[in-house]
């Protein structure tokens, strides 16, 4: 079992209220997910020239700084020195968002070389990927998520069925730049999936079986499908039960299964589209009793843009 | 009337004043504010009692009932009224995936949509939809009634047994062993004894009536798991 919860903000005036709505979401899904949680929040993208990236330290990664901290002003001096003097870097905790003008194939291969203790969590103009292991109440204290802005997001609350409980292990999961999935259920396919991706050069980085499902539709994406033909084609491709919840930079998208054997609830008003396993973490959302309120059909995909 | 507030006692608190408290108490009605979702309201009532619930409810609403008439002003979640013995339970609004599961008697009345899987395995209890139900509704049902007053999903009915079901709207697809069979006036009289117990105005000669072909009762070596 886990927690999907998602959120869409539709008036700009409210984007700074994003975290704040979030964080009773997640705190309630915590029931069905008390083992690690995660969230990716879209903002307003970084400048043309720039790219933004996600990393993420552990406890480990101390490399001479103060105990229990990353030594993350060592890292940002060796990414000025190597890769981009003007690249910037906002430490929270364990994470950390650096900007630059770098491409995205060089600073992975930067990141991969210096510090490879590090880990990349996402990477793109619009999207920040927090997650942790803890129940989604800690994460989310953890990090101060609540003071989050943007214009949208996605999140997640695991309680873990068929792999590790790690950092890498919790969602939301990413590929390629500025897209990220969370999903509630287990693919019974999910290394049929992966042989078919690994030779065509696609590395996997857990071996979760979301992972497989995220690198499969962010593939299609890149050999040109749009997001409905990239998932016209998992429906096919992706074996087992799923509720998959996805964010790009404009965009929020909703599947579930042709069982539909995991829930979703969806509210929407003139404000706001919210989404979530289930209605009791959408309680508490201004004008919830008078939105729209759905249950999304299996085999249907929903969109919503920013 | 007597309330208790979910915004301020938890659904564990209430469940045991309803079954403790509650009975023999002289009263007849109570409502139930703020339910905003949780799972589990009013599960395993047991008695004569009228109880009101202002808003959305979650999981297994009045799950297990007997002899208590249930109202839900809004949409519930999985499992409404599953494994209910008798009683009402009527929701205004919506009702999510397995509504009246496993249900025994009483009658279980939606006014709006059902999700799939509606009526999951229901032993005798009468189930009436106001709006329409999703795929696999009615799966090996074995005792009561499903009435859907607008469309069926796909696979209604698959693995019935000897509960009916009628539709008045469009059928997506039958599930293995049901069929379309003829309404006869003992149809026509149980689903006006239905619709009028359920408070709906619909001319039972606009329903279909889909029951058991019964050629799953007995195991058929030859049919090479092909049904």
């Amino acid at each position: 079992m886990c927690g999907i919860v998602g959120l869409l903000i539709k008036k700009p005036a409210l984007r700074a209220a994003l975290g704040e709505w979030m964080l009773p979401m997640m705190v309630k899904m915590g029931d069905r997910g008390p083992d690690s949680a995660g969230l990716a929040v879209f903002t307003e993208p970084v400048g043309e020239a720039h790219l933004k990236f996600s990393l993420y330290a552990g406890t480990a990664a101390g490399h001479g700084a103060a105990e229990g901290q990353p030594a993350w002003h060592t890292l940002a001096r060796d990414l000025i020195a190597a890769l981009d003097p003007s690249a910037s870097l906002h430490p929270n905790g364990n994470h950390a968002i650096v900007t630059t003008t770098a491409t995205a194939q060089a600073f992975r291969s930067w990141l991969r070389r210096a510090w490879p203790s590090v880990h990349l969590l996402s990477g793109g103009r619009a999207i920040d990927v927090y997650k942790d292991t803890g129940h989604p109440r800690e994460v989310v204290a953890r990090y101060g998520l609540q003071a989050l802005a943007g214009t949208h997001l996605v999140g997640h609350t695991r309680m873990a069925t068929e792999s590790a409980v790690t950092p890498a292990h919790a969602h939301p999961f990413t590929a390629g730049t500025d897209f990220c999935l969370v999903h509630n259920g287990s693919l019974s396919n999910p290394y049929s999936i992966r042989r078919k991706l690994e030779p065509l050069g696609i590395e996997f980085e857990t071996d979760n079986d979301t992972e497989a499902a995220c690198r499969f539709l962010e593939w299609r994406m890149r050999e040109g499908d749009d997001l409905e033909a990239a998932l016209a084609r998992g429906f096919d491709e992706l074996d087992g039960f799923y509720t998959f919840l996805m964010g790009t930079h404009d965009k929020l998208a909703l599947v579930r299964d042709a069982f539909a054997c995991k829930p979703a609830i969806v509210a929407e008003t003139d404000d706001y589209v919210a989404i979530s396993s289930e209605f009791r973490s959408l309680a508490h959302l201004p004008g919830v009793q008078h939105a729209t309120l759905f249950e999304p059909k299996p085999e249907t995909l929903y969109v919503w843009k920013v | 009337m007597e309330s208790v507030d979910l915004a301020r006692r938890t659904v564990r608190e209430l469940n045991q004043y309803l079954h403790r408290q509650l009975p023999g108490s002289g009263i007849e009605t109570l409502e139930i504010l703020n339910p905003d979702g949780a799972h589990n309201i009013a599960v395993g009532l047991d008695g004569p009692v009228e109880i009101e619930v202002r808003g959305h409810a979650g999981y297994y609403l009045a799950g297990m009932n007997q002899h208590a008439h249930v109202t839900v002003h809004g949409n519930v979640g999985w499992g409404v009224a599953e494994n209910m013995m008798s009683g009402l339970v009527r929701v205004k609004g919506f009702a999510s995936e397995s509504a009246g599961a496993s249900g025994h008697g009483g009658l279980l009345v939606i006014e709006g949509d059902a999700s799939l899987r509606c009526g999951i395995s229901m032993k005798g209890i009468d189930i009436v939809v106001g709006g329409s139900v999703g795929n696999f509704s009615a799966f090996m049902a074995q005792a009561g009634h499903l009435v859907v007053c607008g469309d069926a999903g796909d696979g209604l009915g698959d693995s019935l047994y000897e509960a009916v079901i009628y539709v008045r709207g469009a059928i997506a697809s039958l599930g293995a062993d049901a069929r379309e069979e003829p309404m006869t006036d003992t149809d026509r009289a149980t689903l006006a004894r239905l619709l009028r117990d359920a408070a709906f105005t619909h001319d039972p000669r606009e329903f279909k009536r889909v029951a058991s072909a019964r050629t799953l009762y007995h195991w058929n070596a030859d049919a090479n798991q092909e049904y």
